[in-house]
């Protein structure tokens, strides 16, 4: 196990010092200037700034110094915003986005789990139907689509939720339905399926010839076996979220990440896009290396075997 | 001896998308205490089925009995509800399947598994069900068992799986032991291990084996009767000599004659030729017919009833009617009559094409 | 037993007709009728495929069902509501032409003249009104401006309105639709063809070769996609090539690593060993075994990769990085749709439908194609 988690941190180490590179050479590419915002000042302060940045160095120079700054967490200055640096930006948003995230993803998980649940336990009856549609509605249409209609129906039309801005737990709940329906959807089909593949299998059958009781048939030897693998879709609600982030904190005006980071792509501040990229890179190889050793500790067959197959 | 299991008239079906599958066709057999009845026949034939509905554990939907009764120390339990039947498995009949690499739960210490039918019908406080627990894991011949019982099942391999499965069907000394195929995933010596404990246990605790195997030289060493299936039915049955020494059925002679034995070539060896029928749709008449070449017409016309050959031996098939010519069974065959003596381990040809 | 009804002639041994074993076996069909036919059971699999050939022909054809063109900017013509022949009369479904709104006021009247003021209209020729209700001292009354007469386009029909700058809906999102199903067909395509080639040589020539593929893989994936589309978007300008290939960049790992588990797995089967003793080739093997038997899979995976690049497009669209006007595609419209939701939702209505039913039906098509296609659902 010990020796997987070392693998699994160098492959992360490489692809985080990958994607650094390539935006720093990406960044260099790009026009503008770290100081735009500043046009009074004369050439000398400028050359002052550009000598305190290091921005007069060799290219190489620059790169290693940017890679050291990196790893002291720090990802420069933000073009726009007053010379602010990225990473002080970006740690003021990330609770509210991580607020919303989390929240989505504990709603939606749940509420899929139940719903996987019962249709699989009714597999092929009305609440089967009715949930395979939810789940492949939910997968299909875009987060977006929702959120639009969510703010138009819920928002405009009947007026009982707070069209945008952030600020209360009403403002919550529209942000929190569009990016909760992602992992209902997808916690919902894939418990279904596992639980039906479970209930089917050997062991359950062997439980059964034990006599054991209906409730302890599912509870101690079908939901456990069931519930276990669905830590793999944290891969994908992860991905979700991200992407989620982006386009529902711009429609209902939260102030995250995602809306820091749309409004930055409008105004080409370029620092601000990288560091959102490298914090979102960051966050997903940090969650599938979290996933994977989660599920190292809650399945047995892995826990002692060390490292998936 | 007193029957502890009468089977009468046993019919299953399931429902699948092509159609109600006849999976049992009018099975009828008892079970006697103390004794081991062996079930043959080639794969598909309905042994699993027959057997997995004694403890009511065919999935439903889609299977379903139509019609037939299950009488265990007089109760019939095709009518038993599924709590009576809860207090009944795992106490008075266990079953032992096939594949120990998935029928034990693999998220589970295999301890805990043992442990659940001992406090379950036993009664028995955790402590207690713990000490009795390392004591099965010892008489099924597993070592270091007081520290085992916290592992997991990936931990142990087939053979000692096999032990485990073995203790859980143990553990509450039940009245029937049902073992499908409890050897066929193992290698020779382990299969060898695992009967000898089944045997051991067997005097010990007086229960009665249902033993399901495709390996005529297991049924050799372990059966006191023989039941031959068929398509859903059960073509031949007998105490281990009718069946070893005088076989009636055409199909039987076809599945000894396509055992290997110690003194016989492999050239020797005669497989039953074709393969089953689809269950969707039965054929008329003796299912067999087809690949028998010693059919009749009337097995074209009508189904064999059963005939008596003995007190102990029964026969579905037309060649014992009064009418019917005189056959005698193929020469390979009766050479082989003769040498069953001496068989050791010996399998049929089938078990090759299993996967 | 009843012997005496028994024919006695019956009692001799059979003839053997051959074709008795040979007709209880089951006709054998090959792979693909015999996923064919299990795809046809399947409901959802054939209202997939339904809609998406509808929605193909609509791409094809739907941008000439008029005379309007795609950019024709009219601004007297901007923010018109769908009207549809036919269904002038059913004003719930909302394509009547008419803009409506509803008001309460002090009085009937009161709530009248605030929707002449709301439409800026000053009389009431071009206003229907339907009054909710009118209590005293409080009256709900909806009123209805029929915009096509007030503009003298009583003979104009857009079925799906105009948008802020006058441009004929319908036209555009069909249009739209075309883009975009052309950029998912070609990142899919591209995919598909890196990601045969490269999981298809990583298995096929295994060892060294095998485990530096698989370690660049073991890299690239933990590249969040969301990620690689920005970055290549924001130095490829955005257009439909740029956003293509920002979709392939990892796009193609997917479909690699299936390939290379299929190939593995096929490899060491006995009808490839044989053809290899005959002396085929390598190519030749990969070619005319290795390939089409993991059609199936490659086929599959690459339903589901269609849908998630019109999603990302859309995606892009969306945050700014998409298709730049006058270009469009359903992202696009969707994201125009978004800034006027609040008073004409009808601008996003229409591309935001198209775009749930193409994904909708890719995904429960490529469900059912997996399910049809899986051979271990084969009897
Ligand atoms: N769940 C099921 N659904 C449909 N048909 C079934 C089901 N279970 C068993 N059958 C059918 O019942 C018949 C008998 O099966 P069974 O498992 O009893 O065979 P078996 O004699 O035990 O074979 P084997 O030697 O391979 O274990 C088969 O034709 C099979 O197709
Ligand atoms: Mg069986």
């Amino acid at each position: 196990m010990a020796k997987y988690i070392f693998q699994r941190l160098v492959y992360m180490f490489i692809t985080l010092f990958i994607i650094a590179t390539a935006s720093f050479f990406l960044m260099k590419q790009l026009p503008g200037s770290p100081f735009k915002a500043e046009e009074k000042l004369s050439a000398a302060q400028l050359e002052i700034l550009y000598e305190k940045y290091n921005l007069n160095d060799p290219l190489p120079i620059q790169y290693l110094n940017y890679l050291g700054n990196l790893f002291q967490g720090d990802l420069g200055v933000s073009f726009q915003m007053n010379n602010q640096p990225v990473t002080e930006i970006l740690m003021s948003r990330i609770p509210v986005s991580a607020h919303l995230g989390i929240q989505a993803m504990i709603i939606g998980t749940i509420i899929g789990m139940l719903l996987g649940v019962v249709a699989a336990l009714y597999s092929n009856s009305v609440i089967d139907y009715a949930s395979n549609i939810i789940s492949v509605i939910g997968i299909s249409i875009p987060s977006f689509i929702f959120a639009g209609l969510l703010q138009y129906y819920l928002g405009v039309e009947l007026g009982i939720l707070p069209v945008a801005f952030w600020g209360s737990f009403a403002h919550t709940i529209m942000p929190t339905i569009a990016l909760a329906i992602f992992p209902l959807a997808i916690s919902a089909r894939f418990v279904r399926t596992e639980l039906i593949e479970v209930l089917g299998s050997d062991y359950i059958v062997t439980a059964r010839a034990k006599g054991v009781s209906n409730a302890t048939l599912m509870f101690k030897h079908g939901l456990r076996n069931a519930l276990i693998p669905l830590v793999t879709v944290m891969g994908p609600m992860a991905v979700s979220l991200m992407t989620g982030t982006l386009v529902i904190e711009q429609i209902f005006a939260v102030p995250g990440i995602g809306e820091q980071f749309v409004t930055s792509i409008m105004t080409d501040d370029f620092p601000i896009i990288m560091g959102t990229t490298l914090f979102f890179a960051f966050f997903f190889i940090l969650i599938i290396l979290v996933i994977d050793i989660l599920y190292g500790i809650i399945d047995p067959r892995i826990r002692i075997a060390g490292g998936k197959d | 001896m007193e029957n502890i299991l009468e089977v009468k008239d046993l019919n299953i079906s399931f429902d699948t998308y092509g159609g109600e599958v006849k999976a049992i066709r009018g099975v009828s057999f008892d079970l006697k205490k103390g004794e081991t009845l062996a079930i043959v026949g080639e794969s598909g034939s309905g042994k699993s089925v027959t057997t997995r509905a004694i403890a009511r554990l065919i999935p439903s939907p889609p299977g379903r009995i139509t019609s037939g009764e299950i009488l265990f120390e007089g109760k019939d339990l095709v009518k038993a509800s599924e709590k009576q039947m809860q207090n009944i498995r795992g106490k008075d009949i266990s079953t032992i399947f096939q594949d120990p690499m998935t029928s034990l739960n693999p998220t589970m210490k295999i301890g805990n598994q043992i442990m659940e039918g001992l406090i379950k019908h036993q009664k028995m406080p955790r402590g207690q069900a713990k000490k009795r627990t390392v004591e099965l894991l010892e008489l099924v011949g597993l070592p270091n068992a007081s520290e085992r019982v916290d592992q997991y099942p990936h931990q142990f391999s087939g053979g000692q799986r096999q032990r485990v499965v073995v203790a859980i069907a143990l553990a509450c000394n039940p009245k029937i032991l049902i073992a499908d195929e409890p050897t066929t995933a193992l290698d020779v010596t382990i299969q060898a291990q695992i009967l000898e404990l089944m045997k051991d246990i067997q005097k010990k605790t007086d229960s009665s084996i249902i033993f399901i195997t495709h390996d005529l030289g297991v049924v050799a060493n372990v059966a006191d009767r023989v039941a031959v299936m068929y398509a859903g039915k059960i073509v031949e049955i007998g105490t281990v000599d009718d069946i070893f020494y005088n076989p009636k059925h055409p199909y039987t002679w076809g599945l000894l004659g396509s055992m290997p034995t110690l003194d016989s070539n492999e050239e020797e060896l005669v497989a039953i030729p074709g393969s089953p029928p689809d269950m969707l749709k039965p054929p008329k008449g003796d299912a067999f017919a087809p690949r028998n070449e010693y059919a009749l017409e009337i097995d074209k016309v009508q189904e064999p009833p059963m005939f008596k050959v003995s007190e102990t031996h029964y026969a579905a098939t037309w060649l014992l009617h009064e009418y019917a010519p005189d056959i005698e069974p193929p020469e390979a065959v009766k050479k082989r009559m003769k040498g069953f003596a001496k068989t050791g381990t010996i399998r049929t040809s089938e078990e090759g094409e299993k996967s | 037993m009843a012997k005496d009804n028994l024919d006695r002639d019956l009692f001799v041994p059979a003839k053997q007709d051959d074709e008795g074993s040979e007709k209880i076996q089951r006709p054998s069909l090959s792979y693909w009728q015999d996923a064919w036919i299990r795809l046809r059971k399947n409901k959802g699999a054939i209202f997939g495929m339904i809609v998406l050939f509808i929605i193909f022909i609509m791409a094809i054809i739907g941008p000439f069902f008029n005379e309007k063109g795609i950019n024709d900017q009219d601004l007297g013509l901007s923010k018109l509501p769908p009207r549809v022949q036919g269904l002038e009369d059913v004003r719930w479904l909302g394509l009547d032409g008419t803009k409506s709104d509803t008001f309460e006021a002090s009085s009937v009247e009161a709530a009248k003249e605030r929707l002449r003021q709301r439409y800026t209209q000053r009389d009431d020729e071009f206003m229907t009104y339907d009054v909710k209700s009118d209590k005293d001292g409080s009256a709900e009354v909806t009123g209805y401006f029929h915009i096509y007469e007030a503009k003298g386009l009583q003979d104009q029909y857009y079925w799906f309105g105009t948008d802020t700058l006058g441009r004929d809906l319908f036209t555009r999102t069909w249009y739209g639709t075309r883009i975009s199903l052309y950029i998912a067909f070609l990142a899919a395509a591209i995919d598909m063809v890196i990601g045969v080639a490269y999981g298809g040589i990583s298995a096929y020539y295994g060892g060294r070769v095998d485990d530096v593929m698989q370690r660049i893989i073991e890299i690239l994936v933990g590249i969040p996609n969301l990620v690689v589309v920005i970055l290549m978007i924001m130095i490829l300008d955005p257009g439909i090539i740029s956003i293509t290939i920002a979709l392939t960049i990892t796009g193609w790992i997917g479909m690699a690593r299936i390939v290379r588990g299929q190939v593995l797995k096929l490899k060491n089967q006995e009808f490839v060993l044989a053809s290899r003793t005959l002396g085929s080739s390598n190519t030749r093997i990969l070619s005319k075994h290795l390939i089409p038997n993991t059609l199936g899979m490659i086929i599959v995976n690459t339903m589901f990769t269609i849908p998630s690049a019109i999603f990302f497009e859309a995606f892009l669209s969306f945050i700014g990085l998409g298709l730049q006007s006058p270009q469009a595609s359903l992202g696009t419209l969707i994201n125009d749709g978004f800034k006027a939701l609040q008073i004409n939702p009808y601008i996003m209505i229409f591309p935001a439908i198209v775009i749930s039913l193409i994904m909708i039906a890719f995904n429960i098509l490529a469900d059912g194609l997996r399910d049809a296609l899986d051979p271990k659902m084969r009897e």
